[in-house]
């Protein structure tokens, strides 16, 4: 279940066409040795590097979500980011992982965020919106919560915690504090919005103790690819080690598995 | 003067350069043979054995890389740290049933093999290296190298002196290990982590289990990520099996059956080459 709900990711300043095919292959292909694998939901990259995924995943299922309005800062104009958002999805992505202005949110700004995230939002069109509130720089849990009934309020199909370049990322009690308010968004207004932890889940153990999170505060419903997602790049290496760990009884190595 | 209360020591386990207890929250009564003491130690389970496992492998890198000079010199040091406490051993080889003399004996050899290994760790390279000839226009050269990650299943019948001879050659060459001490003499293997906490040795780079052999020989020779396995002992069940498990990663496969750990050839460059392997390059001469 874990491996079904990946976004496999690559946000490195140092990403190149083919480390992307790679990733792209990987996302389709996480270990043939073992058949009957799923594989993960989506892959997450750069605006520049859409073009290149959707060569590379023509044909299988997997969906290709771009990051946008100037990650990981989002210190752009809104004109700028607007445009980003409308390229990546002319380019084909299907979903869009949007930063929110964390200096304007933590000024005390709200209707600037919420306009921006309602802004792109629209531009997005068909594609699903993802807002990023880098819990890292949110400071308390009560903005993490204010940030999550923002985003999901101004249009929002999944929030996310974090870009993988702040730290803390995700961690269980922020994740814990966006869930209740995907459920008393839920409870006030019948519409299901999705949750995605990011950065620093590289451990199966992990992976496991937000699903039960998931499925303790938002019950079996929000356990599905729809709804749920996780932003990772080395978590589905330990997944798949656990997993030929319980086939095969033994303790497995990194070194036969892909890189990531 | 009033009497102070008798601290007992806790015998934990020592992993990634910690004393930590075993997950499993096992342990074993050890009664000495004048039936006068009881000790628990840990029942390291399979996840412990696991956990040391990704400790040794993250300290690796850093430890092969370190120059060889410079792990003589932790093995030197290490020599120091053993001297100091010189007495501790000495009474704890008493506690398990050795004469005084014996005791002292195996204390002293034991440094004796420390300073023994430490000399080595600049020299063996140079010993096992060679330039070989071929025809044609290359310059061709072998080196021994670290094998990776070593798990080790330190002799029963000899505490510390053997549980050295198994585990010393190993780490001076580069290797990190994740080591099971003697079951029926548990104290100085496991003690020894004390000597280890204090002589600049890193962590991870030394892991000491203590637990069931029969349990966990099967864990120590089929975990993937361990690159070579020391076995000691006689037991042909646990030598047939780690034989066996070698063969899913094709791990290399030592064991000493019957060694007597005081002789001389207990020791030498050749238990360093042991756990190393060769690398030979092709390096092309231009004309």
């Amino acid at each position: 279940m874990i491996l079904s709900m990946i976004d496999l990711t690559t946000l490195e300043g140092k990403d190149s066409p083919g480390k992307v095919k790679q990733l792209c292959y990987k996302a389709a292909h996480l270990h043939d040795q073992h058949p009957g694998l799923p594989t993960v939901a989506a892959i997450c990259v750069y605006p520049n590097m859409v073009p290149v995924a959707k060569v590379a995943l023509a044909g299988t299922n997997i969906k290709i979500a771009s990051v946008a309005t100037a990650f990981p800062s989002g210190m752009t104009t809104l004109s700028a980011k607007l445009k980003e958002v409308r390229f990546v999805v002319d380019a084909g992505a299907e979903e869009v992982d949007m930063v929110i202005s964390r200096g304007k949110f933590l000024s005390g700004d709200l209707e600037f965020v919420g306009d921006e995230i309602y802004q792109v939002k629209n531009a997005c069109g068909a594609a699903k919106l993802k807002v990023i509130l880098e819990t890292g720089e949110l400071v308390t849990l009560d903005n993490v919560r204010r940030a999550s009934d923002l985003a999901m309020n101004a249009g929002a199909d999944f929030i996310k915690t974090s870009t993988g370049k702040i730290n803390p990322c995700a961690t269980p009690a922020v994740v814990l504090t966006m869930l209740e308010a995907v459920r008393d968004h839920y409870v006030q207004t019948g519409h299901r919005i999705g949750m995605k932890p990011a950065g620093g889940i590289s451990t199966a153990k992990q992976g496991i103790q937000y699903l039960v999170m998931v499925r303790e505060t938002l019950g079996q419903a929000w356990l599905t690819p729809d709804l749920f997602r996780f932003g990772a790049s080395s978590l589905a290496n330990d997944v798949l080690m656990q997993i030929i760990k319980q086939n095969q009884g033994n303790y497995q190595s990194s070194d036969y598995f892909s890189l990531d | 003067m009033t009497q102070s209360l008798h601290i007992n020591k806790t015998y934990k386990l020592y992993i990634d350069g910690n004393f930590s207890r075993t997950e499993s929250g096992r342990y074993i009564k050890w009664i000495d043979p004048k039936k006068k003491m009881i000790i628990n130690f840990c029942r390291g389970s399979r996840k412990d054995f696991r956990n040391a496992v990704v400790s040794a492998r993250s300290a690796f890198k850093a430890w092969s890389g370190r120059s060889a000079y410079n792990r003589g010199q932790i093995f030197y040091r290490i020599a120091e740290m053993l001297e100091g406490r010189k007495e501790q051993f000495i009474s704890e080889l008493i506690l398990q049933g050795f004469t005084k003399k014996q005791s002292k004996k195996e204390v002293t050899l034991s440094i004796d093999r420390l300073v023994y290994y430490a000399g080595w760790a600049d020299k063996y390279q140079q010993l096992f290296s060679r330039v070989n000839p071929v025809s044609s226009p290359y310059y061709n050269f072998s080196t021994p190298e670290p094998t990776g990650v070593v798990a080790a299943i330190a002799p029963d019948n000899s505490c510390l002196l053997g549980f050295l001879s198994v585990v010393v050659p190993a780490v001076v060459g580069g290797n990190t290990v994740v080591v099971l001490a003697s079951e029926s003499y548990p104290l100085c293997g496991i003690t020894f982590a004390e000597v280890l906490h204090s002589s600049d040795v890193p962590g991870g780079v030394i892991n000491i289990m203590s637990g069931r052999h029969d349990e966990l020989i099967e864990q120590f020779s089929s975990h993937m990520d361990v690159n070579a396995i020391i076995y000691c002992g006689a037991d042909s069940g646990h030598a047939s099996m780690v034989e066996k498990n070698t063969a899913l990663n094709v791990k290399r496969a030592v064991k000493y059956a019957d060694q007597n750990w005081i002789n001389p050839d207990a020791q030498g460059p050749y238990h360093i080459m042991k756990s190393q392997e060769i690398k030979t390059t092709w390096h092309p001469i231009g004309y």
